[in-house]
Parts: C-alpha cells; structure tokens; sequence
C-alpha cells in the first residue's frame, strides 16, 4: 500500500455557485461564480496559482473541451490547466488531480474548478449522450434512471425485500434530502415534501418516481489546495485536509462476467475500503461524521450507504427508515440536499460535495451545521451501476 | 428426391381485434363493418420481415446452433427493408451459417415464398428457406383488416425427411391483380371480381395441373390443400376447378391472423406439416403473376418444430389499441419528443468489424479457463485470470437466460413505452445488458426466464438504415413449465 494522501494537502479555499436552472448564467458565468468565491476565501491572487484542473462532462451542449474554455473565462496566467472527464466522477477528479500535483511538489496552489450547463438542452433530464459507434448498436436505448433502478430489482431480490418496503425506503431518501435543501441557499429545490408525495409522484423508471430522482441543474464549484505549510505560512489555522482519495473503475467485471449480483456498486466497495485505510478509519458508522454521497437516484444512495460500510449488507433500508441518516442521525447523509436537492451539474457536484463538508469542518454552514464533525466523506459516482468510476474522498480536521 | 426436413415459423405475438379498427373507422367506412371479427397478426415496432424470417428459421433449425449443414439460403419476401443490400446476409448473419453459403433474395412477387422454396428442392444439398412478411397497407383499407404478418421456414434436403416433393408446377404471365411500386408506398388493387374469374381461376389451376401430373398423381389423391387467398372461398373454387376434394381444403387461418403475403402459403404449408399423417399428400399453391404449385407427400418423420403455426398462434396477446398499430406502420405523423432527435447514423465500418457480435450474438469463450463472456475481446473478463488472446467464438443467441436486473423506463424514447431494459444473465455463463422486448408492465421481474430474439434495434429515418440486435423476451414456455412445477 502506496503512503497516500492523508494530511499532506490542505483546502486552502472553495466556492460553490447557486445551482439551478440558471438561465441568467452560461458556464463561464457559473465558473466565475464559484471561483471568485474560492479566491476570496484563500485570501490569494491570480499569480499564486500555479495549475489548475478543470471538469466538465458534456462538451457537447456545455463549455467545450480542453482546458482553453476555464483558462478564458477565468483569464488565467498562462498556467497548465487540464481538462478531466470520468463521467459524473469528474469534479472528484479535478480535486484529485489538483492534489496530486500538490502532494508531488510539482504545484504550491493548484485550482480545481467544475461545472456543467446542462439547462440548455431544450427538456427536463440529461441530455441524449453521444455514445460512439458500436454502444448503440447493442446497449439498450436507455437512460440514468433506467440504468440506476436496476438496483431495486436485483436489491430486492437478492435481500428479499418487498415492493413496497424498498419504494418507502427510497422516499425516505428523497424525504430527507428535500428537508436539508430547504435550508441551503444555494440549492436547487428547497421545498420540504413529504412521503405521500414521493410515492405518489409519475414514474419515470420503475420503481423509480420523479421524486427519486435528482436535480439536473446548471452550477459551478472550485477548490484551492496547497499544503498545511503554505496554509499556515498565509495565515491560514483550524486547517482542513485531505485525508483520503480513491478512486475505483469497472473493468468489465460486473457487465461481462457472472458474478456481480446487480444489487450494489461492486467499485463502491473496494474505493470506500482503500479510503478507510488511507484516512486510518477503523470503524466508519461510528467515526465518519458525515457524508455527501452520489444520490442521482434515491436508490443508489440507499445502496451505497452499504457500499460504504456504514449500514450492514440488506440492512441499508432499515437504518434508512430509522432516520439514521437525516440531519439529527447517527451518519448525517446529504446536509445540503445533495445531488437530490442542492442540484447535479455533473462536473461540479464532486466539488460540490467537498465544498458542504469543508464549510460543515469550518463550522460555515449555517442553519445546516453538525455539531463538531471530524471527518467528512464524499462519494462520487459516475456511469451506471454495471460500469462505473467510483470515487470515494474524506477530508478532516488536521491532525485527526 | 429431395424434401422438407425440417419447418418452423413465426407470427408475432401481437394480434390485432378486427373489431377495434372497424369500430374506428367506422364513420369513414361502415362498409367495412361485417370484417370486424378475429384478429389479425401484428407485428411489434421492432419486427420486420427479416426478423420474423430469422425467428422462423430458428424454429426450423432447432436449439443447436451448429448450423455448418446448410449451403444456402434463400430469403423471401416482398417486404425486405432492403433494396440493395443483401437482407439473406443478414439472415445468415444472424444464425450464424457458414460464410461459403450461397445466399439470394427471393422477392417481385406474392408467390415468391413457393418460388423460393421451389428452387432449394431443385438445388440440391441442403437449404434453408425462410419467407417472412410485413404486410403494408392504408388506413382504412380493406387490406388493412384481411392481411397479417408471419414467417415460415423449411431445412431442405436430399433425402424425402418430413415430406418428399413429388413435383413441382408453375405458371408465369403477367397478369397485374395488384402492384406496389418502388417508392415504398401501398399496393394499388384492380377490381376483385376480374383477379378471381380472370386471374386466379384461369392461372392457378394450370400450375397445379402440372405439379399433379409430374407427381403421377391425381387430384382426388391430394389430402391437404394450401391456397391462400383473401377472397372469401376462393381455394374452395379452386379446389373444384381442379378436382380435388372439398375437405381437403385447408383452413387459410383469415380468422386468427390474416394472410401474411408471400409467406403465407409457406406457413399453410407449415401448418399442415403439423398433422399430416404417413402418406398424405399436400399440395400447396399460391398466386401472383401466374402461380406455383408444390406436390408432397408426408412422410411422418423429420424435425418437429418446437413452435411452428400453433405454437406461434398459441403464443398472442390481442391488441385493441387500432392507433398503436397505424403508429407502428409508420401511418401517424407522432411527436416523438426531442430524446428521439438523436441521430441512428450507423458506423458502417463498426458494424463490420463486430458482425459477429451485433448481428449473430456471438460472444467469446476461454480457451484456458472455460469463461464465456460477451463481447469477445483480447483480454478475458475472467478476474485474477486476464488470459490473452484464448477466446474462441462463443454463440449466445440459443442459451437460456434469466433476468437479474431491470427497469421500465418512461424517460427515454421507445416505440412501446415503457422501455424494459435489464441484465441478462446466461446459464452456462455470461451475461448482456439487453432491451427486453414483447412485454408490459409488470411481466418483467429478477429471475424471469428469457430467451432471444432477433430485432430492429433501431431504424435510421434518415438515411433509411435499419440497426439490427437481439433482445430478450420473456421465455414463455419455461415461465409455464415452472408454474406446473410449482403447482405440484
């Protein structure tokens, strides 16, 4: 096992815009958003920056490819900025790979911004992705809520779960995340609903109704990492971390080979156990104190809380109905609404993610603040449940 | 003398109430009232003549999917969706028969099936026929309510097998009953009395003359006889005309399905392969420009399809929905929503270089290990057992599989919404994410039984392409015999 991450990157600075359907806003204007409020709170200027990495999953309809459209909007030095795309992983990997850089020497401060523009697709949802040329002539003419259901059928059958029993625990999910939104500012939805709602909402993909699924926003979130020496050197204390930073991908396993059972993230599984061992986490249900994980669909949130360790195998649906991951849980779940509710434009919401738990260790996050968390945990997920990149990233309070 | 070793066919299991578009159409045409009665067959939105011909000659060639035998193959039908493009290559793509085939397109006219059919008794070595039909035809048209959809096919062979050709009639001469130009558009009917005294009483009858002298038979010997037509009793005008005896007139199946075209003889044919017994002869005949008349006589052995015409009859879901079936030929100008804009633009090449994979279903198998994988690629799937380069071509389309995962999916385009879509998992290993076709909400559950299917995965509006793949479909007949299981 290589020495990892842990403690050796400090986040010197995070923005997040407003998500939503920002028809007022173009990428460039959402990317600046989010990265004058990184720079404001790094307390650092343009020409301390030595590289950035830059995410965005949609070229087609969004800021383009290459690194040129973050350089532009952002006017920055000349510096090396790359473009990275690993589905709806990609703002963790812009983080990682402006960690990295950092960790290695090679960058003092390095900037990680993403973003997506997804609201001038001309209909709800995401729009239709350009596959290639051989998946459209097999894969089936689906979409993400047909892909992400998936795991209802298989996670019923495997554990035995009834219809209804899976289909209240899922509202739950969404019930929950709806009620933090609704003290978040900056997120998309931010009205509370109610289970009755959930259940009763159209179908999209069964068993999946519109409330099981997130929101597809526009947004923008940036991240300014350095190491706990530069940061305390720019007057910087209470420092926040990284502690972890993995990131697993499907090789094949889980669509071509028989083995995977279709009820879990078979990635999901291997990230969150090289993560837990990076960041010294021995017991994650008692030690993680929060998380924001990738809840594109009510029930992959609900799987991935086993995924994770937190909840026993079959068990997830219990605790979730036991309210063991609301706001006042035992492991608070999307304190800012989560990709449900604070919104998913995809190249952000990595970002996004860290940018709740930085403010959450800051003591920052207003009417939504934990008491005195210690270790906060993002899981990014991107592509579907049969073959994915799945990345799983904790950061802390230094020292712990 | 050559025969019929083995037959199969298909109807799709859709069947549309003739009672449904008469009631519709009723204010337009209450003329049309009286055939308002039985259904017809109707093909799904991803069932096209080529594919209803591969699903019979999968019934004719049974569950082993080594199909080195055949030598050729003919592909029949007046309804292939290509025009310049071999569509008996895809055929033969599809069941995966040997490259070194001789493969043509039987087409022009309604008796091309028997034509067709015909010359692979006359060719010698053994050969698959398979004649499908996607019957097109205006709203509101009489047509629209006598014709159906369907597909038989036949192994043929040196040896007498199922039944032995005694002899062989035909009859050419262009008499123009009905013709459909190359513009894709509907067939254009003369008038009904003079194709019946002029046409098919004088044309016919000579075809089948010849075919009874050849055979050294006469026509009271004849016990079956096929002759499809939409006119009411015309076989039976046929049958006196020739001599041969009212109750050997087989029932043309108008009631249950309608009448399939070019195929529809072949699946009379079919049909009556079922029950004749030892010794019984057959004649079957069709009309079209001239006609062509076959003579058999049964021999009580050969292949038994696992489904032939009453199992596929067997097989139905009735539609009463007139506006699904105008949608699915093409006859509604429908907002499809903006998630259908993409375009189906087809990488020609990419086809190619997977015809294996895309058209036959054909996976990979290690050499070394045993795993069965799909698609077949360089590196084996196997975990901790990468081997390289050890598969070997691995057929899927004839496995018996199972559902692990799905989903019906309202969101994204489908002719028949919801889509179902979901992981297939394969006895003897292997598994695809696959759309699941001919089913309804609430048919599909983890651990249903599957089989495969052969469909339009996609049609190119466009550029007039049409994307083939396999789907799964609901495995009827083991989801039955799991349910006696169960029961006892």
């Amino acid at each position: 096992m290589p020495h990892g991450i842990r403690d050796k990157v400090a986040i010197l600075g995070m923005g997040c815009s407003k998500f939503g359907e920002r028809w007022d806003a173009g990428p460039d204007d959402l990317m600046v958003e989010a990265y004058l409020e990184a720079m404001q709170d790094a307390g650092i200027d343009q020409t301390q920056l030595d590289a950035a990495w830059f995410s965005t999953h949609i070229d087609e309809i969004g800021s383009g490819k290459g690194g040129t459209p973050l350089s532009i909007a952002l006017r920055l030095p000349n510096i090396a900025v790359t473009r990275v795309e690993n589905f709806c992983a990609s703002g963790s990997e812009a983080f990682r790979g402006a960690v990295y850089a950092v960790a290695a020497g090679a960058a003092d401060i390095a900037l990680a911004v993403g973003v997506e523009k997804l609201k001038d697709t001309g209909y709800g949802g995401l729009p239709v992705a350009n596959p290639g040329t051989l998946n459209p002539q097999v894969m089936p003419n689906g979409s993400a809520p047909g892909n992400f259901a998936q795991l209802a059928s298989a996670y019923r059958a495997k554990h035995g779960v009834s219809k209804d029993d899976l289909k209240r625990a899922i509202a739950h999910v969404s019930v929950k995340s709806h009620a933090n939104g609704a003290k978040n500012p900056k997120a998309h939805l931010r009205k509370p609903i109610t289970a009755e709602q959930a259940l009763a909402a159209p179908m999209i993909a069964e068993p999946l109704g519109l409330f099981d699924c997130c929101g597809v926003s526009d947004g923008a979130a940036a991240a300014i990492v350095t190491t706990p020496e530069i940061a305390r050197s720019l007057g910087k204390h209470d420092l926040v971390t990284v502690k972890a930073l993995q990131l697993s991908v499907s090789n094949g396993y889980e669509s071509q080979y028989n083995g995977w059972d279709g009820s879990h993230f078979h990635t999901a599984r291997i990230a969150a156990g090289k993560a837990y061992r990076e960041a010294g986490i021995e017991r994650p249900r008692e030690q993680i104190s929060m998380m924001e994980v990738h809840d594109c669909f009510s029930i992959t949130e609900l799987v991935t809380m086993e995924d994770l360790f937190i909840s026993p195998e079959g068990q997830g649906w219990r605790d979730v109905l036991d309210g063991f991951y609301d706001a006042d849980g035992g492991v608070p779940c999307q304190i800012d609404g989560g990709l449900k509710c604070f919104g998913h434009p995809i190249g952000a919401s990595g970002l996004r993610m860290l940018y709740e738990m930085y403010l959450q260790l800051q003591g920052r996050a207003g009417e939504r603040q934990l008491s005195n968390p210690v270790f906060g945990m993002t899981h990014n997920l991107g592509g579907a449940p049969a073959s994915n990149v799945c990345s799983v990233a904790i950061i802390g309070q230094e020292g712990a | 003398m050559a025969g019929i070793a083995a037959w199969g066919a298909y109807a799709p299991r859709l069947r549309l109430s003739r009672k449904a578009v008469t009631e519709a159409n009723a204010w337009v045409a209450p003329n049309l009232k009286a055939k308002g009665k039985g259904e017809r067959s109707m093909a799904n939105w991803d069932e096209d003549a080529l594919t209803m011909a591969v699903e019979a000659a999968r019934d004719a060639l049974g569950p082993d999917d080594d199909r080195s035998h055949i030598d050729n193959l003919y592909f029949a039908s007046t309804t292939a969706p290509f025009a310049d493009r071999l569509n008996a290559g895809v055929v033969s793509a599809a069941l995966t028969l040997e490259k070194s085939i001789v493969a043509s397109d039987v087409t022009g006219s309604q008796r091309c099936g028997l034509t067709a059919l015909g010359q692979a008794l006359a060719a010698g070595g053994t050969s698959l026929v398979a004649v499908g039909e996607h019957r097109r035809a205006r709203a509101v048209s009489a047509q629209e309510l006598d014709f159906g959809d369907g597909a038989a096919a036949f192994v043929v062979t040196d040896g007498p097998g199922a039944a032995e050709l005694l002899g062989r009639g035909s009859v050419t001469d262009d008499f123009v009953d009905h013709f459909r130009g190359d513009d894709g558009g509907f067939d254009y009917y003369w008038e009904e009395r003079w194709i019946r005294d002029e046409g098919i009483v004088k044309l016919v009858p000579p075809a089948i003359r010849k075919a009874l002298e050849v055979s050294g038979l006469s026509a009271e010997q004849v016990d079956h006889f096929c002759f499809p037509s939409t006119f009411s009793g015309m076989a039976a005008t046929v049958a006196k005309a020739v001599g041969i005896k009212p109750e050997a007139v087989r029932d043309n199946l108008a009631a249950v399905m309608g009448e399939a075209g070019c195929a529809h003889g072949p699946i009379m044919l079919a049909h009556t392969l079922e029950d004749a017994k030892a010794g019984e002869v057959i004649l079957v005949a069709q009309f079209g420009q001239g006609a062509e008349a076959l003579v058999f006589r049964a021999t009580g052995q050969g292949q038994r399809p696992a489904r032939g015409v009453t199992g596929s009859l067997a097989d139905r879901e009735v539609e009463t929905n007139y506006l699904k079936f105008l949608t699915f030929n093409g006859l509604v100008e429908w907002d499809k929503g903006m998630r259908a804009e993409k375009d189906n633009k087809t990488a020609l090449t990419t086809l190619y270089r997977n015809e294996d994979m895309i058209l036959g279903l054909v996976g990979g198998r290690c050499r070394e290990t045993g795993v069965v994988q799909f698609p077949r690629t360089r590196i084996s799937v196997a975990p901790n057992n990468p081997a390289v380069d050890t598969q070997e071509p691995y057929r899927f389309a004839e496995r018996r599989a199972n559902v692990l995962s799905y989903s019906a999916d309202y969101l994204t385009f489908s002719m028949a919404p919801p889509n179902h879509y979901g992981m297939i998992v394969f006895e003897g290993g292997g598994r695809i994410m696959m759309d699941i076709t001919d089913v309804a909400p609430g048919d599909v559950e983890t651990g249903l039984p599957v089989r495969m299917v052969f469909r339009i995965k996609e049609v190119d509006e466009k550029r007039g392409f049409v994307r083939y793949f396999w789907k799964a479909t609901p495995d009827r007949t083991a989801i039955t015999s799991q349910s006696a299981q169960a029961a006892e």
